[in-house]
């Protein structure tokens, strides 16, 4: 999609406020490049969906927002992605991605607990900001246990191994992870693939609940599951943005001829 | 939807096959609906039996195609241009099997015409003929339609329909004077009615067939359309 086509879309959803905002966005792992020139609307206190089979670059964009790439050397972004409403913008050398990534969360596929506690698990991100303070820290984390509907749970062994969890709730804890630093977006990189249909309708649910706090951005393989919890889809193929609109139209009358092979599985 | 095929063969064939078997319905239905307007007309009251022994076929048919719809929904959550056929599919068929009704009814009031002894029967009025032909024409063209899914021969159906109800409206003006001329007419011409009213309904189910075509091509929703939206939902691209 071009900036000029993102620019028509903001317009039609003039009443949304954008969270976060891709503008002609390259990025080359070495000399192969994974995106191009991607233009996207991030809505605030929605749910956004990426689609495409694999390899189209989909977990690259994801982890554009939170500077993920920085970790490995010749990796390389060009254009740009605000962070609403200040403006911040996310992949400028000048900004600390630790501060980006206090505000942007992100889990990932595999339930990814920290070797250590429940509780510590979720006072990881606030004690790297600087609490201390015990009651704060576990209000804080009591807070970020309710939200992730965990806490009913596990009130009753903080200080136990995170590892002993079920995998559903190991995947809620890393979500409850990410909110403990109250972030304004969250990523989601294909939060289910490993849990049965009982934790992954519990995962669905919580991420319906969530948006009413923060916007996400949610890469997902399975095509119903974009349909049922997304408010908007991108579909996305060989590193470019084919489609981006909302779900319902993706799902029922995509406009391009891509979209609607991959959408019914005609791809290929 | 002629769009390339399914990675999982099977699905194409099963959307193949519906597609096939809806289109064996619309001409069952046609071939029905041609039987009880002869009935109808001429008097053949050998058709009547045999439009209603149709219409169990068309019943059997709609039971045994929302069997297949409902599974295919289940099995493979269909999207996009396949869940705009199925969902296209499913209306037509209900359409389909209540126009095979209509022709039932024909039938069944032929025969009660042409047995009933009335103090003094109607006047033939030649425009249940001329109605009854451009209802079938309407059927027709909604399923050729269908077949090519082509939106624009279904709008030019669905804008046809306005030629049925305006047939409608002269044969009742034609019987309503007869009636006043004559009242020992009125058993006789209500019959009538009966027959014209089933035709417009005809043109009617007809018309919604055609919709369904737009819907599943385009997208859209033209069920209460005006003529400006019809073409708007037509012409997009």
């Amino acid at each position: 999609m071009s900036t000029q086509q993102a620019d028509q879309h903001n317009t039609a959803q003039g009443n949304l406020a954008l969270k976060a905002d891709v503008r002609d966005l390259n990025f080359f792992y070495g000399t192969f490049q994974g995106l191009k020139n991607i233009s996207l609307p991030i809505y605030e206190k929605r749910v956004t969906a990426l689609i495409g089979p694999s390899g189209c670059g989909k977990s690259t964009l994801l982890r554009c927002f939170n500077r993920i790439h920085d970790l490995y050397r010749g990796n390389r972004y060009e254009g740009s992605i605000t962070l609403h409403p200040e403006g911040l913008e996310i992949l400028d050398r000048a900004v600390d991605p630790m501060d980006v990534r206090m505000r942007i969360g992100m889990v990932f596929q595999k339930p990814s607990p920290f070797p250590t506690t429940i509780f510590e698990n979720v006072a990881y991100g606030l004690r790297l900001r600087g609490v201390a303070a015990k009651s704060l820290l576990g209000e804080k984390v009591e807070s970020a246990l309710r939200s992730a509907a965990l806490w009913e749970e596990v009130k009753g062994r903080l200080h136990q191994d995170a590892s002993n969890l079920s995998g559903g709730q190991q995947q809620r804890l890393c979500i409850a992870r990410a909110l403990a630093t109250d972030p304004e977006l969250l990523l989601f990189d294909e939060p289910t693939s490993a849990l049965d249909p009982i934790a992954t309708a519990s995962i669905e649910e919580l991420v319906d609940e969530l948006k009413t706090r923060v916007s996400i951005l949610i890469v997902t393989h399975n095509m119903q599951q974009a349909a049922r919890c997304s408010d908007f889809t991108a579909f996305m193929y060989l590193g470019e943005l084919v489609e981006f609109g909302p779900t319902e139209q993706i799902f029922f009358k995509p406009a391009k001829k891509q979209t609607e092979d991959y959408i019914t599985g005609r791809f290929g | 939807m002629g769009t390339g095929e399914h990675t999982i063969k099977q699905y194409d064939q099963e959307l193949e096959s519906l597609r096939g078997r809806i289109l064996q319905m619309g001409g069952l239905v046609e071939s029905q609906l041609r039987m009880a307007i002869d009935c109808f007309d001429h008097a053949d009251l050998r058709k009547a039996d045999m439009v209603i022994e149709a219409d169990e076929r068309v019943d059997a048919e709609e039971v045994d195609l929302a069997r297949v719809i409902l599974n295919l929904i289940v099995r493979r959550q269909p999207a996009a241009n396949d869940l705009r056929l199925i969902m296209g599919i499913s209306r037509a068929v209900t359409d389909l099997e209540r126009i095979g009704d209509e022709a039932t009814k024909i039938a069944r009031a032929a025969r009660w015409i042409h047995n009933k002894e009335f103090v003094v029967r109607s006047p033939r009025i030649r425009d249940i003929r001329v109605s009854a032909e451009a209802a079938l024409m309407m059927l027709r063209g909604a399923l050729d339609a269908f077949a090519r899914l082509d939106a624009v021969a279904a709008a030019v159906i669905i804008r046809g329909d306005e030629e049925v109800d305006e047939h409608f409206r002269l044969i009742l003006r034609q019987l309503i004077t007869f009636m006043m001329e004559d009242p020992r007419t009125i058993t006789s011409c209500l019959d009538t009615v009966w027959v014209a009213k089933a035709i417009e309904r005809i043109g009617d189910h007809s018309k919604n067939i055609a919709g369904d075509v737009v819907f599943i091509v385009q997208g859209e929703d033209v069920r209460h359309a005006t003529p400006e939206q019809l073409s708007r939902a037509v012409s997009q691209t």
